[in-house]
């Protein structure tokens, strides 16, 4: 199913998505550790190790991804908001491996026939950050080949650094 | 240029405070380096100085007007930001289309069994 993204001012970008399962399976999707390790994960090759993930509000959570070469990161970040099973508010920052600002996230899942509606409003990070996501080439599923570094050693050794 | 030397140099005329603050200001329009030396408590060699870090990074670009040469984001930039959302959107494609696999999945577990 296609996938919209779009910004408001210059600060804010607005995902949706339709899926067939409805709002409690998404939020479950959202929330267990188990679930959220088979799919938050970007470029092939990626994996979740650790991923920690404490759902309810002031909960704190924390996901680690590897590439299975030495290199990695993080990110941890706290719910403000959970509302079963239509909106999660929780804000998180990446490690890459000093921290970027913090990025707030909403994210909702309004029924929509047999399926759900998903909005995700996070901010738009700022020029350094964005550098910084580019460089390590993953972060929230980066897709690396933009860079056109896949098939160059130096990328993975970026990564480690 | 190289993509990573292009890279380094980015994040080097990023690593400084002053460097930001006029990346920020020139993202509202042009100004000259008078201008941008105004919130500053440096000279305008100084400021100069900093302009040709982030000109060399490629980040801004000058141009001759009289004895002024003001300055601008470089268009490059902007069309980083556009890459980077269309980078996005692609990182984001994937991982919600393995989503729809995994829920696929979690339906059989509850009440509702129908596909």
């Amino acid at each position: 199913m296609s996938l919209t993204l779009h910004t408001e001012g210059d600060t804010i970008i607005v995902v949706t998505r339709r899926f067939a399962a409805p709002p409690k399976a998404l939020f479950r999707a959202h929330t267990e550790p188990e679930l959220i390790q088979r799919w938050l994960l970007g470029p092939d090759g990626w994996t979740m190790p650790v991923c920690i993930c404490e759902a309810r509000p002031h909960g704190k959570f924390r996901y680690e991804w590897v590439n299975g070469k030495g290199a990695g990161f993080h990110v941890t970040g706290e719910f403000l908001e959970l509302e079963p099973y239509r909106r999660i508010v929780h804000v998180e920052r990446m490690h890459l491996p000093d921290p970027t600002p913090e990025n707030h996230v909403e994210t909702t899942f309004d029924p929509d026939g047999d399926g759900t509606a998903m909005t995700v409003r996070m901010n738009l990070p700022d020029t350094a950050t964005r550098a910084r996501m580019l460089a390590t080439g993953m972060a929230r599923g980066m897709e690396a080949s933009y860079l056109r570094l896949e098939a160059r050693d130096d990328f993975d050794m970026l990564g480690e650094r | 240029m190289d993509v990573m030397q292009q890279l380094d140099g980015v994040f080097a005329a990023l690593s400084d405070p002053t460097r930001r603050s006029i990346l920020a200001r020139l993202a509202k329009g042009e100004a000259t380096v008078m201008e941008l030396a105004e919130p500053f408590e440096m000279t305008q060699p100084a400021i100069s100085r900093h302009l040709k870090v982030l000109e060399t990074a490629g980040l801004i670009l000058r141009r001759a007007e009289g004895t002024k040469r003001p300055c601008r984001l470089a268009g490059d930039g902007v069309d980083a930001i556009e890459q980077w959302l269309a980078m996005l959107h692609k990182a984001l494609a994937r991982n919600y289309d393995r989503l729809d696999a995994v829920l696929a999945d979690v339906k059989p577990a509850k009440k509702r069994s129908k596909q």
